[in-house]
């Protein structure tokens, strides 16, 4: 919950008079609540806990923290989280 | 590790570990307080890097760690009625309640379902008309500002089926307590970065000139968590204790203030129990009066629910840095990930399974198949 990889904001849409964000984390891609971060734009990186941007931080601090992560295998595991990977997870729980 | 040697950063690594031990005239104790960097730590042998003199003890900062298990087993009442669907993030289902788990309730035939985000529930609550969602809105400061979020926006939507049992825990005042506890050995703190980046870390000087403890805001990389080892030290051989933000490409002073808006609106602070530990007052989140019509705890009156802990758990002396995971003689033969007795065998957040997982097995860590060449 703590460990949060940057994601790069893909898009901008609003849901429900929400503002979201398509975010995109090292391939994977998920819908984000931007409403905490009013000045975001599209092609920003940002730091994401449990589907809310919460800071904003500058690409190129974003690209070492993914390069760090990827060399210490730390990416992997948290993509599949970010995916709901987990063998306790259940693939049918953000569904309708 | 395997994984050091594929660090490009390792030499770089090394070299702040060595200054380190350079500096260190005499032994200092210092915690990281977030689960997220005692799993860095432990994963990639920072603290075997480091000199002997410099002892890294892992403190309580592993939100599903400290859950308190009436919370736990309030839960598993919710879940077990037929007409709630009990929305959790995935860490939560392994955890031990006083007599089953989320995942065996789920088994067992009761509708719990794993979210990433609590505004999933909403979606799940706008398609379940006829049923309860309760979401279980745990966390330190940096889930509070979407699950407060979500309690908001169900109000906004008139989502009237779904409510939330909050049971939120806060840094500050961990602090304070692991200060005041008797016999406490903590000399300086690496405090959590991203919990920072919501709340800032304009709380902490108090906290550091009252207690007269250096406290430095630090991320969870390695070369972030050396460097903010390293100072912790530099201040503690001068004798200084100071906040330092170690951790600027993140972490502001004010912190998000957006968020503490819709904190300080949807909860307000309440004494709260954390697990193995006990009650630190004023530690917590709660549901403000305003929202208390989305208070799972008193839609379901589940209130009043009887708990005991596993006899074998030591949990309460590992969140409080007095034992080492390696050093409970359950670890790893009654206790294990898959079977685990306390929660901090449970998350990978948690000391215990951070520990299991880089296959410290042995009480004299130094030797462990997992230590840095
Ligand atoms: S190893 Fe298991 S039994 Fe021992 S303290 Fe950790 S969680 Fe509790």
């Amino acid at each position: 919950m703590c460990l949060a990889v940057p994601g790069r904001v893909e898009s901008i849409f609003a849901e429900s008079g929400v503002r979201m964000g398509r975010v995109n984390f090292g391939g994977v891609i998920k819908n984000v609540c931007l409403a905490y971060l009013e000045e975001i734009a599209v092609g920003d990186y940002t730091i994401v806990h449990v589907g809310f941007a919460l800071s904003r931080i500058d690409e190129a601090s974003a690209l070492q923290t993914l390069r760090t992560f990827a060399e210490l295998g730390l990416l992997e595991d948290e993509l599949a989280e970010l995916k709901g990977g987990e063998d306790d997870a259940l693939p049918e729980a953000c569904a309708p | 590790m395997k994984h050091l040697s594929e660090y490009r950063d390792a030499s770089q690594a090394r070299a702040i570990a060595a200054e380190i031990g350079r500096i260190a005239r005499q032994p200092w104790a210092i915690m990281e307080v977030c689960g997220g960097q005692t799993h860095s730590i432990i994963r990639n042998g920072l603290d075997q890097l480091l000199p002997p003199s410099v002892e890294m003890i892992h403190g309580p900062g592993c939100p599903v760690c400290v859950t308190p298990l009436e919370v736990i087993d309030r839960a598993l009442a919710i879940a077990a009625r037929p007409e709630v669907i009990l929305c959790s993030f995935g860490d939560m289902l392994r955890v031990p309640g006083s007599r089953d788990n989320l995942f065996a309730v789920k088994a067992a035939g009761a509708d719990v379902r794993v979210v990433y985000s609590p505004l999933d529930c909403l979606t799940i609550a706008r398609h379940n008309p006829a049923k309860e969602v309760v979401f279980l809105a745990i966390g330190f400061e940096t889930t509070a500002p979407a699950n407060a979020m979500a309690v908001k926006l169900a109000r906004q939507q008139g989502l009237t089926n779904f409510s939330a049992l909050v049971s939120h825990v806060l840094v500050p005042p961990a602090i304070e307590a692991i200060m005041q506890a008797p016999g406490n050995r903590v000399q300086g703190f690496l405090a959590a970065g991203h919990v920072c980046s919501v709340m800032g870390w304009w709380q902490y000087p108090p906290l550091a000139a009252r207690h007269r403890v250096p406290i430095v805001i630090t991320g969870f990389e390695p070369l972030d968590l050396l460097d903010g080892i390293r100072r912790t030290v530099v201040q503690l051989e001068a004798g200084r204790a100071e906040v330092e933000n170690a951790y600027p490409r993140v972490v502001t002073e004010e912190g998000n203030r957006a968020a503490q808006e819709v904190i300080g609106e949807v909860f307000t602070k309440t004494d709260r129990t954390w697990r193995g530990i006990g009650t630190i007052p004023g530690s917590g989140w709660k549901l403000s009066n305003a929202y208390s019509d989305f208070d799972a705890e008193l839609k379901f009156a589940v209130a009043e629910i009887h708990t005991c802990e596993s006899p074998l758990c030591r949990s309460g002396e590992i969140l409080q840095g007095s034992l080492k995971p390696h050093q409970c003689p359950a670890f790893g033969r009654e206790c294990t990930p898959r079977h685990p007795l306390g929660a901090t065998m449970v998350s990978s957040e948690g000391a215990c399974a951070a520990y299991y997982h880089a296959g410290r097995f042995l009480a004299h860590a130094e030797t462990a198949p997992g230590a840095v060449p």
